[in-house]
């Protein structure tokens, strides 16, 4: 699946200016995408999120991001001029956050809000809009597409607001869908519901996916590929498939610390930090 | 230890609570778990007097709840909730924090009391002075265990209290409770979305769906996935992982 290089970053570093100095919140990351599902995979504060907004140009204004590399097809990303980053946020690069309650306009239709999305990027009627706008509801499994078109965010449940935001960043089309944290907000069932509507329409879009997540157990049931990362760096990176067979103690200490149902209530295994796992 | 019978509540006209009913015994770890809706934290919240409008019976040391809990009741029995970020005073100093329940309940010698509750949860004393946003999230969920243990109590309830925690966090947090209940003989009443930490935690298991108690388990049924009802067979699918196949076969249960 990865034979053409979608996205390509070399040594990615993201620095915030605070007031206690600058902080390395990433620190030379590198990866290559393809037209695959790439995890990435840490615990707050490892830069998992701030790798993913860095891609999009996202980054808050005190932060600064350097890298030798940030290419996407034959769009350098790494110094865009606003009018240059709108071509590209949404049309081909596009965000789906974590919580709905916070990502979608309260007081704008669900139906208006997708027409928006659409419409930034492609020139059409309102009436085609329209038609495409239930079109993607249906395609996100949303059983009443015509209610939803016309209600407000706080009219549906999390996981109806989520399949919302799929469709609205899936409609104009998009080649690489960055996901952070899409699902962490809903109910487990919920969760891989919406999941597999994801994993169907990336497919079908012969998309590339960046899924971005605290959970490794999901992620690697998920994905092709996955990158550990660790205060900022990357420590591992490792098939999907082979996880069980993870060489760095993070990843290890990581697994075998979750809570396992084998009716046993010992001492869970605690992770020992290691300075060096910061270092690489 | 903890009985309850028959327990129904209302949000207005909304029926959130069905005919629940558990038992706990001393020094034992109930587990309720459930998807969001489900009414689970509301068992928890009736209990503590934070929802008016209940029916049922009551009973914590053989003693009856009434529409009103004094003060010996809340010496009892105290909560722990989910976000240490939202649950601790930002303006207080964890000293503060600490010592208002002491003061409430007229408790005196509060300096020994924060000091020793402090090692309990297993922060050193350079944490007494500082504000809760000088804490990680793990540190601050100790700290708000640590406010309820200050008390002495015998029963704790138990609100999702690692679910905003990263899971190697979630482990210490873990850890540390099950060694509390040991050492102290507190008794549990935990609530949470995650089967596996509810299965780690509690000897015996209810899952809820729309306010009722709908399968019960011991956690070694649990282990087995000897679980009979079908919505509580796809919560525990569900706990597996992403599986095409599992999904498809979900159904809605709304």
């Amino acid at each position: 699946m990865r034979q053409d290089k979608l996205l390509s970053v070399k040594n990615l570093t993201v620095t915030f200016s605070t007031s206690k100095g600058p902080v390395n919140a990433v620190r030379g990351v590198s990866f290559d995408l393809g037209r695959e599902r790439l995890g990435i995979v840490g615990e707050s504060g490892s830069g998992k999120s701030q790798t993913g907004r860095a891609i999009l140009g996202l980054t808050a204004a005190n932060g600064s991001i350097a890298a030798d590399e940030m290419q996407f097809h034959d769009v350098d990303l790494r110094n865009l001029s606003p009018r240059q980053w709108r071509k590209v946020r949404g049309a081909r690069i596009s965000m789906i956050m974590q919580d709905p309650k916070y990502s979608l306009n309260p007081v704008m239709t669900i139906g208006d809000q997708i027409i928006e999305a659409y419409r930034e990027h492609h020139k059409v009627g309102t009436k085609e809009a329209t038609h495409r706008a239930i079109e993607m509801l249906e395609a996100v499994k949303i059983r009443d597409p015509q209610r939803v078109f016309k209600s407000y965010p706080h009219e549906v449940s999390g996981g109806m607001g989520q399949r919302v935001m799929i469709a609205m960043m899936l409609i104009p089309d998009p080649e690489l869908l960055i996901a952070d944290e899409p699902t962490s907000a809903l109910d487990v069932t919920v969760q891989l519901q919406v999941m597999a509507i994801l994993d169907d329409l990336v497919r079908e879009r012969g998309m590339a996916l960046i899924f971005i997540s605290h959970d490794l157990h999901l992620v690697s049931s998920f994905c092709d590929r996955v990158l550990v990362m660790y205060q900022g760096r990357v420590v591992e990176e490792i098939r999907a498939s082979e996880l069980d067979q993870a060489k760095h103690p993070y990843t290890q200490g990581l697994l075998n610390c979750l809570p396992k149902m084998d009716g046993n209530h010992n001492d869970l295994p605690v992770l020992q930090r290691q300075a060096s796992w910061a270092e690489g | 230890m903890i009985e309850i019978e028959n327990l129904n509540a209302w949000f207005g006209e909304n029926h959130v609570l069905k005919d629940v009913s558990l038992k706990v015994a001393k020094n034992g770890s109930f587990g309720l778990v459930g998807e969001s809706g489900s009414g689970k934290s509301t068992v928890l919240r009736t209990m503590t007097g934070l929802v008016d409008d209940w029916e049922g019976n009551i009973v914590v040391h053989g003693h009856e709840l009434g529409p009103k809990r004094d003060k010996t009741f809340y010496r009892q029995v105290q909560m722990v909730f989910q976000d240490p970020f939202g649950s601790l005073h930002p303006r207080h100093t964890i000293d503060r924090i600490l010592s208002e329940p002491v003061s409430v309940h007229k408790l005196g010698d509060s300096d020994r009391r924060v000091v020793k509750v402090l090692e309990q949860v297993g922060l050193n004393n350079s944490f007494r002075f500082r504000y809760p946003h000088q804490l990680s999230g793990g540190q601050r969920q100790r700290v708000a265990i640590a406010r309820a243990l200050i008390l002495e109590p015998s029963v704790l309830l138990l609100d999702e209290p690692t679910s905003a925690l990263d899971v190697s966090i979630q482990a210490e947090v873990l850890n540390l409770l099950a060694a509390l209940r040991r050492d102290l003989g507190l008794t549990y009443i935990m609530v949470s979305h995650d089967l596996a930490v509810v299965a780690h935690v509690c000897d015996d298991i209810a899952i809820m769906n729309h306010g009722r108690i709908v399968e019960r388990a011991t956690a070694s049924q649990l282990a087995q996935g000897s679980l009979e009802h079908p919505y509580s067979q796809q919560l525990y699918k569900a706990a597996g992982g992403y599986d095409r196949a599992v999904i498809d076969s979900f159904v809605d249960w709304d």
